[in-house]
């Protein structure tokens, strides 16, 4: 693709009824609402940063499993829930936990590099893991999403109140009889498996912008754990919708569109947010704290 | 017929306990009664093992040896009779709950499954709210509430499920002398309308003397619980925290004790 490739297609209706496309959206929305439904307890138990590097930690998985003709997926579940497990466990107090996911991280990338190096195929596969392809989500793949997202919502419909009890308030949860530490190794097993699946639509490099931004803008604007579970969602799927339209119709990769659109929304969330706590505060509704 | 003594059993029982953490012992030979409904200060230097105590009767940490009660029962996990509430609480609550949904987690927490907060639950919850003051906040998150604000929501939400005993841990650190006062006073109330017992931790004697009924003081690594009148003492309180410390009694009858 050259810059003189981008620019308005007048054929864009018609491509949005082909086949991959009815795959992207089909996977896209998936994502979105798997992403929307982790995503309130990613914010809450202030795990960004971990989702972020998880996200990279399934980069050697899935060149791992390029080099040796293993399904992506597959590659990716593995070294994600791994890598998980092993943040929890080297990790245990939250100042080491940031150490340790930097460290395993780093570690991960590394081995990343290793494998696509000895991998005879193109540098195309390479750039997908990194950057995501929506445009190349296979049928195969959406039925392993909808394994997923239905997994992940079964789970959370047991766990959800212990587990925001857990991630909001651990001390007085342990007190009251929560397994807490169960909870949090359970939850990276779930974002495991939410990251696996964002990982192919927009790429371990802008994985964040899925999992985490639409539901931290939701959050700007309601601590409602229901209403921004869903307000989170709204964004994600907003993001993914709207990104593949513009990207078939001006000729642009998906996940520099979605990035994009998920940025603008978090901007002008926060933007707005300020603005009403600025004006509260003016009229006094807001005490100082001290 | 039961014998009248079994009615109300003692709040807190330890016979000969001791406590060790990571192979060193915390404090050892634990040995007093608290009857019910008292408020009990727990006082003692940094580090002689006050937070741990509170641990045992929540039977977070089990003790090395001895017998320990908690309203008549070997502590464990999960007691809904007890209330807690940590030291530095609302530096490590996530900062974007409602104080609503804060104090919900009290009753519904704990709960497996997709269920909505029944009506009897909401009511319950704004009972709380309302006991400690905070109705006018409820709706705003925990982060944009001052100190005192917090501390309230959060004895809100130790008190949701009606325990009969509460634990809260330095309830009064980082807040000004006023809210120290009006935590003090609603302590005092809560214990006075729910006959609910209250342990807390504390650094100063000073807000608190006039609502305590006793306190347990941690000295040379073994935990004794007096009577308050025995416990301001200055001789005592000079010994207990190593620096020289006078009890004044005011004109009025109110205690204050005093460093120097």
């Amino acid at each position: 693709m050259t810059l003189a490739d981008v620019g308005y297609q007048s054929n864009w209706l018609d491509v949005l009824q082909a086949d991959f496309i009815q795959n992207a959206f089909i996977g896209g929305t998936l994502v979105a609402v798997a992403a929307g439904l982790i995503g309130y307890f990613v914010v809450i138990r202030r795990m960004a940063f971990a989702a972020h590097a998880l996200a990279h930690i399934g980069f050697p998985g899935a060149t791992g499993a390029i080099l040796i003709g293993a399904p992506v997926t597959l590659g990716l579940a593995v070294f994600c829930i791994a890598g998980g497990l092993a943040i929890g466990i080297l990790g245990k107090r939250i100042a080491a936990r940031e150490i340790a996911t930097g460290t395993i991280l780093a570690f991960a990338t590394g081995l990343g590099v290793l494998f696509s190096s000895l991998t005879t195929r193109s540098a195309n596969t390479v750039t997908n893991v990194l950057f995501g392809n929506l445009l190349a989500i296979s049928h195969d793949q959406i039925l392993v999403f909808l394994g997923f997202t239905i997994v992940l919502a079964l789970a959370l419909a047991v766990i959800a109140r212990p587990l925001t009890f857990a991630s909001i308030d651990p001390r007085v949860a342990e007190a009251k009889g929560i397994p807490v530490a169960l909870l949090g190794v359970a939850f990276t097993v779930l974002l495991a498996l939410v990251i696996t699946m964002a990982v192919q639509v927009v790429g371990t490099l802008l994985l964040f912008a899925l999992v985490v931004t639409p539901c931290a803008a939701a959050l700007a604007i309601t601590a409602r754990p229901i209403a921004t579970a869903a307000l989170g969602t709204a964004f994600g799927l907003v993001s993914v919708w709207l990104g593949l339209v513009l990207a078939v119709m001006f000729n642009l990769p998906p996940s520099f569109v979605i990035v994009t659109i998920s940025f603008v929304v978090w901007l002008a969330v926060l933007g707005l947010t300020r603005e009403s706590h600025r004006a509260a505060q003016g009229s006094g509704q807001i005490p100082a704290t001290g | 017929m039961r014998p009248e003594s079994d009615a109300a059993p003692n709040a807190v029982l330890l016979q000969g306990v001791s406590v060790a953490r990571g192979g060193r012992t915390v404090w050892s030979d634990g040995s007093f009664v608290i009857p019910p409904g008292a408020i009990v200060g727990v006082i003692g230097p940094n580090g002689s093992g006050k937070t741990t105590l509170l641990e045992v009767l929540l039977g977070l940490l089990p003790p090395e040896s001895g017998r320990v009660e908690v309203l008549g029962r070997t502590p464990s996990r999960g007691d809904a009779r007890i209330g807690y509430v940590p030291q530095n609480y609302a530096a490590t609550v996530g900062e974007a709950v409602r104080c609503r949904d804060l104090v919900a987690l009290g009753l519904s927490g704990t709960h497996w499954g997709v269920r909505r907060l029944d009506r009897e639950s909401r009511v319950r919850v704004d009972t709380a709210l309302e006991a400690v003051g905070a109705s006018t906040y409820a709706d705003r998150r925990m982060s944009r509430l001052s100190g005192g604000q917090q501390q309230r929501v959060a004895i809100a939400q130790a008190l949701v499920d009606d325990p009969e005993l509460l634990l809260l841990d330095e309830p009064l650190a980082n807040l000004d002398i006023r809210n120290q006062h009006e935590v003090v006073q609603l302590l005092r109330l809560l214990q006075v309308a729910r006959g609910v017992t209250i342990l807390l931790v504390a650094h100063d004697l000073n807000p608190l003397v006039s609502v305590l009924t006793g306190a347990i003081y941690l000295l040379d690594g073994h935990p004794h619980y007096g009577e308050i009148g025995s416990v301001v003492d200055a001789d005592l309180l000079t010994h207990l925290y190593g620096t020289p410390i006078k009890v004044v009694r005011t004109a009025q009858g109110d205690l204050f004790t005093r460093s120097g």
